[in-house]
């Protein structure tokens, strides 16, 4: 019994599938807990009063969103050295996921920030690099769609998640510098998870745990439905054939 | 190597457009400038540094989808790939050229550019040393998104949105020490910074580049 066996699509495809209700199940059931006790269960901040609460789903959206690619790139390393190929249609299936995490974690902040800083938008050496994870979500995306052949395809799109993950990593600690260069800064960026009181972290720690459930059910029935769309694809160029 | 080198020189000069459009790109961009933001020499200092680096990087960017794809186009792309040449040694002659013909006259042109935006005279020396450093890496990068997109009919824009996001380190530390350049402060963290950035790109993505170039070529 090894990890391997699931690089056989079928194998996949039934576990998966035996999987899978659990798993919305697990995921549903925890962001309900989570977000019903953070939003309702939870005392106000004394300086920021109610819109603390963002923080239930801003925090695991923004967790999600570095962690999806770091899961596409697992699983490009994966592609790229054993040539499986669910691995290369789970990184596929992971990117919109992770970008609508990202564009959550992007929104959601700055709903809070208009209240609280003032301003829908600062340069802050977080933001910005979330602005660029998003750009670089984009590029993978867009590149998986313009090519029509599925192995080239996985493979340009493994090399840049790769190549794309070192200047992902270099352009956050750019960031870091070109803006205390700039401004100040540090006056923006309460490091949130350092000082929340354990009222507010507990249904933080289920939320993200919903979060994480949440992705990985996404990301397994999306892996499912490319296999499929790929047997699909391989029937209808069989039939051509025979006819 | 050489005779690749010259070959890709030759073409440049002879074809036309290599020298001319990014360089004229560049001009455009710092003339447009002034008009958009207003003509107080004040604001226009200040602003100098970063309006130059972007125009910079823009007309390399320009001129990038020719880098790989007038070869692809005749085939001689292929003859190169069995050429005993390893294609590491290819792409980073492609790149070497592609600098050479890009990236050496924006840099001579930028000093000249910085007088019609009112540089501070502390910061062409530094405008020139930033740029002198990083558009080596600003074209290294470029082949390498040059070689991802060569096989697509249109990949113009979808080069773009893959060589942006790599360009931003290159382009924060090279603005930086423009930047601090015309403000007189120090610049050696920044510069060493790019310096870094250059000579890692430049050793490690003719790699990752020649890797695409193989696939496409499959």
């Amino acid at each position: 019994m090894s990890l391997w066996e699931y690089a056989n699509p079928k194998k996949f495809l039934t576990t998966s599938e035996r999987v899978l209700p659990v798993l919305w199940i697990a995921a549903a059931a925890s962001i309900v807990v989570g977000l019903i006790w953070g939003f309702f269960f939870t005392p106000d901040d004394y300086r920021q009063g109610s819109t603390v609460k963002i923080i239930f789903i801003h925090v695991p959206a923004a967790l999600m969103a570095i962690n999806a690619w770091f899961m596409m790139l697992v699983a490009s390393l994966i592609w790229i050295i054993r040539r499986h190929h669910v691995s290369a249609l789970a990184a596929k299936a992971a990117a919109p996921v992770g970008v609508v995490m990202t564009l959550i974690a992007l929104i959601t902040g700055a709903l809070w920030g208009q209240p609280m800083w003032g301003t829908w938008w600062a340069w802050d050496p977080r933001l910005t690099s979330f602005l660029v994870l998003f750009l670089f979500y984009l590029g993978y995306i867009a590149l998986w769609e313009a090519i029509d052949d599925p192995d080239t395809a996985a493979d340009l799109t493994s090399i840049l998640c790769l190549v794309g993950s070192v200047f992902a990593v270099l352009s956050r600690y750019a960031v870091l510098f070109w803006n205390q260069g700039l401004h100040q800064g540090a006056s923006l960026s309460l490091d949130k998870e350092e000082n929340v009181a354990d009222v507010f972290s507990n249904p933080l720690y289920v939320c993200m745990i919903g979060f994480a459930l949440l992705f990985l059910a996404l990301v397994l029935y999306r892996t499912g439905t490319e296999i499929r769309a790929r047997r699909i694809k391989a029937l209808i160029a069989r039939e051509r054939l025979e006819s | 190597m050489i005779a690749l080198l010259s070959r890709d020189l030759q073409l440049a000069l002879r074809a036309g457009g290599g020298f001319g459009l990014g360089l004229a790109f560049f001009l455009i961009v710092a003339v447009l400038v002034p008009f958009a933001v207003g003509p107080q020499s004040e604001l226009l200092g200040r602003i100098a540094p970063g309006v130059l680096w972007i125009g910079a990087l823009l007309a390399c960017l320009l001129s990038l989808d020719r880098l790989l794809a007038l070869d692809w186009e005749d085939g001689s792309l292929d003859l190169l790939a069995t050429a005993p040449l390893p294609l590491e040694a290819i792409v980073t002659m492609k790149s070497v050229a592609h600098w050479i013909t890009t990236g050496v006259p924006l840099i001579l042109a930028a000093p000249i550019l910085g007088v019609l935006l009112q540089l501070p005279a502390a910061g062409y020396l530094w405008l020139v040393v930033s740029l002198l450093l990083g558009t080596p890496a600003l074209s290294v990068i470029g082949t390498f998104g040059a070689a991802l997109t060569v096989g697509l009919k249109r990949g113009g824009l979808l080069l773009s949105l893959l060589v942006l996001p790599l360009y931003v380190p290159t382009l924060i530390f090279g603005a930086e020490v423009a930047r601090r350049g015309a403000a007189g402060l120090a610049v050696e963290t920044p510069l060493l910074m790019l310096a870094g950035i250059s000579a890692a790109s430049l050793a490690c993505l003719p790699f990752a580049s020649a890797a695409v170039l193989r696939i496409n070529l499959r």
